[in-house]
């Protein structure tokens, strides 16, 4: 992590003073983002059921302070695709993506968000990787909302650990190049590589 | 065997192919450039009544030697009779065939579909478009026998594609115009939809 100044710990050197006050405000501000992040969420499929009951009252995503469920993204801090995401959706989900304020967040929820699942065929991205920034993938087909509120917390675990005074900020890596794509066409052939039995399938180009 | 059948072939001769009879469901094969008299036929002949049309699919069978299958299935309401009808087309000739809209405006979408996947043209449509797939989909019939299982582009080229889409296109203003509300549509709406515009659907007041 590259603070803006050179800091070298020294108790009392005008330094120390500077680094200690950067890491009181990073504590303050990750701590508040952390336990208020707003949800929205983009349920497409199984994975969705599962996320409603992780919000129900058993699993109760409140305790997280995820109370409000914010079904716009304006309003949204982490955005939580819980299923699968056939192409025609994925400009529908960039955009959702474009529209959230920042800071934001993504989790993807279940084998399909993560890596197209069972679903290696001509109509599904082969993880939303390839449209948007993930922060967390959470396994399972679909997990249990054990699963996924393990998933928010290692969200949470990140946060906490992010610095307003990094050298790089995070607006500059989300954007879409010339192409309108988010990763080099090599990267997306590589992520998308099948696995397992669909390997010997055909492919024309 | 559904008496419908010899009454068909009573009423149209040699349009009326093989009938075969399976788990008490009837499935006759019909000639293709009859099938609209046919259809009119077994729907407004009171005798027959089959007044809805349940559902229209296609099929195409491993065996390169058998033929496409246009299948129609019929039930009469009034007399809980269900009649199996199918169309067999040559796919080494031109996939084409008369559409049952006419008698049926539930055969819109049913149709538009079959011409998504499989690629068969219905004449008389009045709104032969894709369905499934979007609008400017290129790499043909995803569920024709030579279509390969993950599409014919590499996968960056889909997600590139995906991701150029304009998520608005979906809901064209062509969508709008077989609604019934298209004479309440606003004058310069209208204007547009003639002539064929498809951009994005304007803020409604």
């Amino acid at each position: 992590m590259k603070h803006v100044l050179e800091t070298k710990e020294v108790a009392g050197s005008p330094n120390f003073q500077l680094t200690t006050f950067q890491k009181l405000v990073d504590w303050a501000v990750n701590q508040s983002r952390a336990n208020s992040l707003w949800p929205m969420p983009f349920g497409t499929a199984c994975c969705a059921i599962e996320f409603m009951a992780t919000a129900a009252s058993r699993f109760d995503l409140a305790r997280f302070g995820m109370e409000r469920q914010a079904f716009s993204p304006r309003q949204a801090d982490v955005l939580i695709c819980a299923g699968r995401l056939p192409f025609k959706l994925a400009p529908v989900i960039r955009r959702i993506y474009d529209q959230m304020p920042q800071p934001k967040w993504v989790i993807s929820m279940g084998a399909c968000a993560s890596t197209g699942g069972i679903f290696d065929n001509y109509a599904m991205v082969q993880g939303i990787d390839t449209i948007v920034p993930v922060d967390v993938y959470v396994p399972g087909c679909p997990p249990r909302p054990e699963g996924l509120l393990y998933g928010i917390l290692l969200l949470h675990k990140k946060i906490k650990g992010e610095s307003l005074f990094d050298a790089v900020p995070r607006r500059d890596e989300q954007l879409l190049d010339e192409r309108g794509l988010r990763l080099p066409p090599a990267e997306i052939d590589e992520l998308s590589e099948p696995f397992g039995n669909s390997v010997h399938q055909f492919r024309s180009s | 065997m559904n008496p419908s059948v010899a009454a068909a072939r009573a009423a149209f001769g040699d349009a009326i192919g093989r009938a075969t009879l399976a788990r008490g469901e009837t499935t006759v094969v019909v000639a293709a450039a009859r099938v609209l008299d046919i259809m009119r036929w077994l729907r407004d002949t009171p005798a027959q009544g089959y007044d809805y049309l349940v559902d229209v699919t296609a099929v195409e069978y491993r065996d390169q030697e058998r033929p496409l299958e246009v299948v129609y299935q019929l039930r009469a309401l009034a007399r809980r009779e269900d009649l199996r009808v199918k169309v067999e087309l040559d796919p080494r000739g031109e996939l084409a065939i008369d559409s049952v809209t006419p008698l049926w405006a539930g055969a819109n979408w049913l149709e538009r579909e079959v011409y998504d996947m499989f690629g068969i043209v219905f004449a008389g449509h009045p709104d032969l478009r894709r369905i499934l797939m979007w609008e400017t989909y290129a790499e043909g019939y995803p569920l024709r026998k030579d279509f390969p299982l993950r599409g014919r582009f590499s996968r960056a080229e889909q997600v590139r594609q995906a991701l150029n889409l304009n998520p608005e296109a979906h809901y064209s203003l062509e969508e709008l115009s077989i609604a019934d509300s298209f004479d309440e549509l606003p004058a310069d709406m209208r204007e547009r939809l003639r002539r064929g515009e498809r951009d994005k659907v304007p803020d409604s007041e």
